[in-house]
């Protein structure tokens, strides 16, 4: 299925683009996000992000269907 | 007549009226705000357009919490504060800039800052807090103390090109930042305190937005940011606004909570990269890591080596007399450079970089490279105080 995947702040700037489309068979975020934790070396855990599937604040366990839009967004403190 | 009628003087309706004008604000929104009392928390670069933004819309009484003087790279994006204020305190400089914006205001100054002592008892002189904060010990700190106090949040939060908002403890069912994020991130983890740089104008539209979502709140108008965490990445101009809901489990605000009061040891938090990195590496001839004055001492026997790990620019703002520039990205090509029998010292702006590359070096079998924890920053705190600090 494909992903549509939009990176803030730290991950956007290990993952090098803010937004891609993938083709995976991951069966939730969790799975997609230590693929591509993985593959990018980020260095945030999971529990340290906020996750969004289409616009609304998902679980890790969120069972992901062709055409999602999944948003990681980690916590910045600048002020 | 309802005894806590406020009345707007003439000079004041002129100053007003294009509030006035507006439906939604008019005569009672317009005292509505003169009766409002807004705490900032940081006179930086969101507090600077927020506090202003409140002030010149008639706030009866704004508050500002800063414990820090105005240095010079500051001014790129905190408008609060001009060049003839640097060495001042960012309250004194707040203070003469939101009376000049209006005389009508009521500045109440809090040079403590806010403190796990008084974070309760000083927010609950106020109606709503903004939160202008610039670290994540503070921010965990301001979100406490609202729930506790139960005072409405406006959080505002900035990284490079991109800001969050949203507005925290409004009502009984608003969710909190821990909702959001349970904890702070391990430190190190997430580059702030200056390490990132943020883009000045940036500053301007997420403490402006901060602002805006006080004033709605005070006038009861619009849509809360309340229950949303509005996300703008300013290079694209994207923005995402998604729905947070009150977490259950939340250890501040849900069924079971874990924090009960604010206890001060839990919101120490600093820059330096995780202790658990630092102390795999211990056992070796040399520390890993070491302050500026056993970095100065070590200095004077001449035996040392000191390699600046920082861009070219910023050799050129400030450096310790005696090192070699070697920037971060070109250590790996710069190896055959280095020592390996004498101390080899590392340094950056703040010691975050510099860590990185000792990290690296020991990996690479220079059991002798040494951080210097606090960077140039730390030594022009300590040991030369004639140093340009950025």
């Amino acid at each position: 299925m494909k992903i549509q995947i939009e990176y803030f702040a730290l991950l956007k700037e290990q993952r090098g683009i803010s937004i891609e489309t993938i083709e995976t068979k991951a069966a939730n975020p969790e799975i997609l996000y230590s693929d591509l934790k993985r593959q990018y070396s980020f260095s945030l855990e999971p529990s340290m992000l906020k996750l969004a599937v289409n616009e609304d604040f998902a679980n890790w366990d969120y069972s992901l269907k062709d055409g999602d839009t999944v948003v990681f967004i980690p916590p910045v403190a600048g002020g | 007549m309802n005894p806590s009628a406020i009345t707007l003087h003439s000079e004041e309706l002129a100053r007003y009226s294009r509030h006035i004008l507006l439906d939604e604000i008019g005569m009672h929104g317009q005292e509505s705000l003169k009766r409002a009392r807004v705490l900032v928390v940081g006179a930086g670069g969101l507090g600077s357009p927020a506090a202003m933004y409140l002030a010149a819309a008639g706030i009866g009484v704004l508050g500002i919490a800063d414990f820090d003087k105005v240095e010079l790279h500051n001014l790129q994006r905190q408008l609060l504060h001009g060049t003839s204020d640097v060495d001042n305190l960012k309250t004194e400089s707040a203070r003469s800039r939101l009376h000049d914006i209006n005389p009508h205001v009521s500045v109440v100054l809090h040079n403590s800052g806010v403190t796990p002592e008084n974070a309760t008892s000083l927010f609950d002189q106020y109606d709503i807090v903004v939160d202008g904060s610039d670290n994540f010990g503070t921010r965990y700190l301001n979100n406490d103390a609202a729930y506790f106090s139960n005072t409405p949040l406006v959080f505002g939060s900035i990284f490079k090109f991109e800001g969050q908002v949203s507005v925290f403890n409004d009502n009984p069912e608003a969710p909190c930042y821990r909702c959001l994020f349970p904890d702070p991130p391990p430190p190190g983890s997430v580059p702030s305190c200056g390490e990132a740089g943020v883009l000045g104008t940036l500053c301007g539209i997420i403490g402006s937005m901060q602002a805006l979502e006080a004033i709605k709140q005070v006038l009861q108008i619009g849509e809360s940011l309340s229950g949303e965490l509005l996300v703008l990445e300013t290079l694209s101009m994207r923005t995402r606004k998604l729905k947070i809901k009150k977490d259950p489990h939340c250890p501040l605000c849900g069924t079971a909570p874990e924090i009960e009061i604010i206890r001060s040891e839990s919101y120490q938090y600093n820059c330096d990269i995780a202790s658990s990195d630092t102390e795999n590496m211990a056992n070796e001839p040399y520390p890993i890591e070491i302050d500026v004055s056993e970095a100065n001492q070590i200095l004077q026997t001449g035996k040392a080596v000191l390699i600046d790990v920082r861009e070219p620019y910023e050799k050129e703002i400030c450096k310790i007399e005696g090192s070699s520039q070697i920037p971060l990205n070109t250590i790996p090509a710069n190896l055959d450079k280095l020592p390996t029998s004498d101390p080899l010292m590392l340094y950056c702006h703040h010691g975050s970089r510099s860590m990185q590359v000792t990290q690296y070096l020991r990996k690479n079998g220079f059991t002798n490279a040494i951080n210097i924890a606090g960077g140039i920053d730390a030594w022009a705190r300590e040991i030369d105080t004639n140093l340009q600090r950025y």
